[in-house]
């Protein structure tokens, strides 16, 4: 076997697909969450429709999409690679009795959270995105331009009182996933030093609490002002 | 005290075992934990029963040897080895459950000992430096920085127990190995075969069966050594940087 496939089929090489899949998708959060905040401003959808324009219009932007479907499918594949193996180490017999009190709740569930932000990434990927590239869009005229309005749609969604429940409830296992997955990047990177470490576990948490917590004032700023 | 006991029993690897309760009615506070099964054990052979087989060996918490997940946790709730750990920890008319080490690559040999020889197995493959013949070295030849030597130090003073295994949800033994990794990686009698040994290691780990690390910590909460998980970010650093730069080497496992 050639050093490529060593790594890539070891456990250490598929953690490290991991965090940097990780890392980058966490990138990708950040810039959609600036996009998303558009949604905020008091214009009738405009600066978020335009947004929307460009995001689905720029070639760089496409080509960053494209990249970072790959990423969650990657993120996923080699995660259920892991976790069976992970599963199988265990051996035929389960303990009778664990405990959980030697490990943080969040990174003993990662898989669990994960597949909870599959769901909503499926639910929202349909509502929004495939409604935006395959069905018949609202149009909005700004400045003597159609634009799709994207606007009108997501207003709708976020209207109703059931659909932001999921939406607030799928950022809080955003979040989770978040406290545990940003620091565990570096470690698994081994990014790991003394002077960096409560940088990294800082700036990870910040991260985890307000990212997802901004992403659901959205919908419930929509919902209830 | 009194003590009930829900201790796994299973005849050899080839069998199915099964928890089987037993009772303990003069248990003292000061009695270690593995001395409280030799009076149990006593109590069976005398009623013409067999003994229950654990593992044990010095019984200084130096050697490794002692194993048993204990409520929940191995080595039990203290974080110390299982000779080290009094009854005094436990409360009377407490019910402990005492299990084997649960790892495919720890498979039962009998009732609570498990076979562990795939650590070895793993040392075998790199864990060892270059020691040429000749004259005896001055002690002090090689400086050393005295906070990289107590590094070094903390990371060699693992006994190889398994107790990472037994915690980790994944059964991973990252932090043994990262820890038999990082005592030579650290100092320079460990350089000839930094590259090599990282990657033999890791490649006989995955060989052996161990799981992926998930980053839960679990491991380091209830080592009786305390190794840190610096050593697996290490380890992480040192084969990833020797993967991609070492020259060919056999990296695959098997005996």
């Amino acid at each position: 076997m050639n050093w490529f496939t060593t790594l890539f089929t070891s456990t250490l090489g598929r953690k490290l697909l991991m965090a940097l899949t990780g890392l980058f998708l966490i990138l990708f959060l950040l810039v959609h969450l600036i996009g998303n905040l558009q949604l905020l401003n008091d214009d009738g959808g405009k600066s978020f429709n335009l947004y929307a324009e460009f995001m689905s219009k720029n070639p760089l932007i496409q080509i960053v999409s494209k990249g970072n479907f790959f990423f969650i499918l990657l993120h996923i594949t080699v995660s259920l690679f892991l976790s069976i193996k992970n599963r199988n180490s265990r051996g035929s017999e389960r303990y009778a009795v664990t405990s959980g009190n030697n490990s943080p709740w969040a990174s003993r569930n990662m898989g669990v959270l994960g597949t909870l932000v599959l769901v909503f990434l499926v639910i929202h990927l349909k509502d929004f995105w495939a409604a935006m590239h395959f069905t018949e869009m609202p149009k909005a005229i700004y400045d003597g331009v159609e634009y799709r309005d994207i606007y009108s749609v997501v207003a709708l969604w976020f209207a109703k009182g059931w659909y932001v429940g999921l939406y607030v409830f799928c950022m809080l296992a955003v979040g989770f996933h978040l406290w545990h997955g940003f620091a565990s990047a570096f470690q698994t990177l081994g990014l790991n030093h003394q002077k960096y470490n409560p940088i990294i576990v800082f700036v990870g948490r910040t991260f985890a609490v307000v990212v997802p917590a901004l992403f659901a004032w959205i919908p419930l700023n929509m919902f209830f002002f | 005290m009194k003590i009930t006991l829900k201790i796994w029993r299973q005849k050899d690897s080839n069998s199915k075992g099964a928890f089987k309760t037993y009772v303990a009615e003069h248990v003292s506070p000061d009695m270690s934990f593995l001395e409280m099964l030799d009076v149990l054990n006593n109590d069976l052979i005398r009623k013409g029963e067999e003994s229950i087989a654990f593992d044990h060996d010095c019984r200084e918490g130096i050697c490794g040897m002692c194993s048993l997940y204990i409520n929940g946790h191995p080595h039990g709730p203290l974080q110390t080895t299982t000779c080290q750990l009094h009854m005094r920890s436990f409360k009377d008319g407490e019910t402990i459950t005492i299990e084997p080490w649960r790892a495919k690559a720890f498979p039962v040999v009998k009732d609570l000992v498990v076979d562990r020889s795939a650590f070895d197995r793993i040392q075998q493959s790199g864990g060892y430096v270059s020691v040429n013949t000749g004259g005896v070295p001055d002690a002090n030849e090689i400086p050393i920085p005295k906070k990289i030597a107590d590094e070094a130090f903390d990371a060699a003073t693992c006994i190889g127990c398994g107790a990472c295994v037994a915690a980790c949800k994944n059964a991973s033994a990252m932090l043994f190995v990262s820890a038999k990794v990082s005592q030579f990686a650290l100092l320079p009698q460990g350089k000839p075969e930094r590259k090599e040994r990282v990657e033999k290691m890791v490649a006989q780990m995955d060989a052996e069966g161990f799981g992926a690390c998930t980053n839960t910590g679990a491991c380091e909460a209830e080592c009786p050594k305390g190794i840190s998980i610096t050593n697996i970010a290490r380890m992480n650093r040192e084969y990833f940087s020797a993967i991609t730069t070492s020259y060919e080497v056999a990296v695959k496992g098997g005996d």
